[in-house]
């Protein structure tokens, strides 16, 4: 069974359709990456995923679990609709990380919060705040930041904050980690070190959408790749296919800048 | 000059009296306005529109005019328009009329600083929050409250700063703040007449208590300087 199905997502703002009937599944511990032209309808099909828009017709399902679907009246109860999100974790451009929190913090607030929710928290407080604790220094540790969990976000650089921010997504431990162009406020060097903790990530069958226009690297870690062109999936499919051999005219032509440097 | 050193306690002791009053001013003002400010902030970034126009009207209106003028308004139209004089009489009925119109009034002003505040934080705070199942109210109180706080220190010491000089305009309803308790030397109070210095003396006051609340603001703001 697909652990995501999305069905015929429709969206648009003012009068603009940005996304144009949006259809694809994924399996899960598949990395998928969505490539195309910025205002093709990427960051907001990532949106939509993670509640932050809603969609204005369409369905969304995981794990078997129909999470969105316009034709039912909206539950859209805050509470739901926050259970529903962390289904999700999303990796913002801009890292979005809470500058008053050190790294640790930042990793485990969400955690610590959710766990005042639980009705046992009060008789096991000690045990679980430790466990948060625990597995964020767990998960700085494996984004190689083992020594810099107490910085403040102003001390580290673009790539070690995207880091802390990947890990934050992760210690909820979503079913799907959504990347939105995760290096693309990164300088060369930076955006190496977060590629490669992705990378490590997708050896590990975590389920991951990745929209980015790093090409050569959607090439190597995807199982999957969507080309999206004005709000539609113009092709997806094996990233040998769509990035090697494009079949439409419109991808080939986004592609051939990248063609032409590794050629 | 002999006749000042002997002139000098007596003085003092008025002036001591009346800065007791100004001081009264000053914190009932703040403690009334710190909430109401964030109230009509609230307000006025409401999506529910007949609020968010009341909220901004109100600022308008109240940013307007002079405060002095509040002060005249809040204090004799109850009594001398509706013929129903609220505030009772006596100096407990000036003060609560001028406290009453120094917390909207300064209420206003805190109101526009709280928005600038809030509105500054960029929404992918917010987003961030939110995608890590966040409520709204944990995402104010637990991400955005101190980054605000951080930010409209700077502006809130200035109003502050303000607003100790101001209370000197409660002396338009007669409140018995320092300036009245001055200005009482010139015509005549305690055996002494025509004294123009105790007036002027007052200044030092306003001068020593500003010094303070300045050094202290900057402390706060150096202990939110951890993060950026």
């Amino acid at each position: 069974m697909a652990i995501l199905e999305v069905q015929h997502i429709q969206k648009t703002f003012e009068k603009t359709q940005v996304l144009k009937d949006i259809s694809f599944s994924m399996e899960k511990g598949q990395t998928v990456s969505i490539i195309g032209s910025s205002g093709s309808g990427k960051t907001t099909l990532l949106r939509c995923l993670n509640f932050l828009e809603r969609p204005d017709s369409g369905m969304i399902r995981v794990n078997g679990e129909t999470l969105f679907d316009s034709s039912v009246p909206a539950a859209g109860k805050e509470r739901e609709i926050r259970r529903k999100r962390l289904h999700f974790g999303l990796v913002f451009q801009s890292f979005n990380l809470f500058p008053q929190y050190t790294a640790l913090q930042n990793v485990m607030l969400a955690g610590q919060l959710l766990a005042k929710e639980m009705p046992d928290y009060k008789i096991h407080k000690k045990e679980k705040l430790l466990a948060i604790e625990q597995q964020a220094k767990d998960l700085l540790g494996q984004m190689g930041l083992s020594d810099r969990m107490d910085n403040y976000p102003h001390q580290l650089s673009g790539g070690q904050c995207q880091r802390v921010a990947i890990a934050r997504a992760l210690a909820l431990t979503p079913d799907i980690l959504c990347f939105d162009e995760p290096t693309s406020a990164l300088d060369p060097e930076l955006t190496g070190e977060v590629l490669h903790v992705i990378r490590e990530l997708a050896s590990k069958e975590t389920t991951m959408i990745i929209v980015t226009h790093e090409m050569a690297f959607a090439r190597d870690v995807a199982d999957h790749v969507i080309f999206m062109d004005d709000g539609t999936i113009l092709e997806q499919g094996s990233p040998k296919d769509v990035i090697e051999h494009p079949k439409e005219e419109r991808t080939r032509q986004f592609l051939s800048r990248f063609h032409q440097e590794t050629h | 000059m002999q006749l000042i050193i002997e002139q000098f306690p007596i003085v003092i002791r008025s002036l001591n009296i009346g800065f007791l009053q100004t001081l009264k001013l000053f914190f009932v003002t703040l403690i009334g306005a710190f909430p109401l400010g964030l109230v009509i902030a609230f307000g006025s970034m409401s999506h529910f529109r007949p609020l968010r126009y009341f909220s901004r009207f109100l600022v308008w209106i109240i940013r307007g005019t002079p405060l002095m003028i509040q002060l005249l308004i809040f204090y004799y139209f109850p009594g001398l328009v509706l013929h129903t004089p609220i505030w009772g009489s006596g100096e407990s009925g000036r003060f609560l009329a001028a406290s009453i119109s120094f917390i909207l009034n300064y209420a206003c002003y805190f109101s526009e600083i709280y928005r600038g505040g809030i509105q500054s934080i960029p929404v992918g705070q917010t987003e961030a929050g939110l995608v890590l199942g966040m409520t709204k109210s944990q995402i104010f109180f637990r991400v955005k409250l101190l980054q605000m706080i951080k930010r409209i220190v700077p502006p809130m010491s200035n109003e502050i700063i303000t607003l100790v000089k101001d209370t000197s305009l409660s002396r338009i309803i007669a409140l018995q703040e320092i300036i009245w308790a001055g200005q009482s030397f010139l015509k005549g109070s305690q055996g002494i007449s025509g004294a123009i210095w105790p007036l002027f003396f007052t200044a030092v006051y306003y001068l020593i208590w500003n010094g303070l609340l300045t050094t202290l603001l900057g402390c706060l703001e150096k202990r939110l300087d951890y993060f950026k």
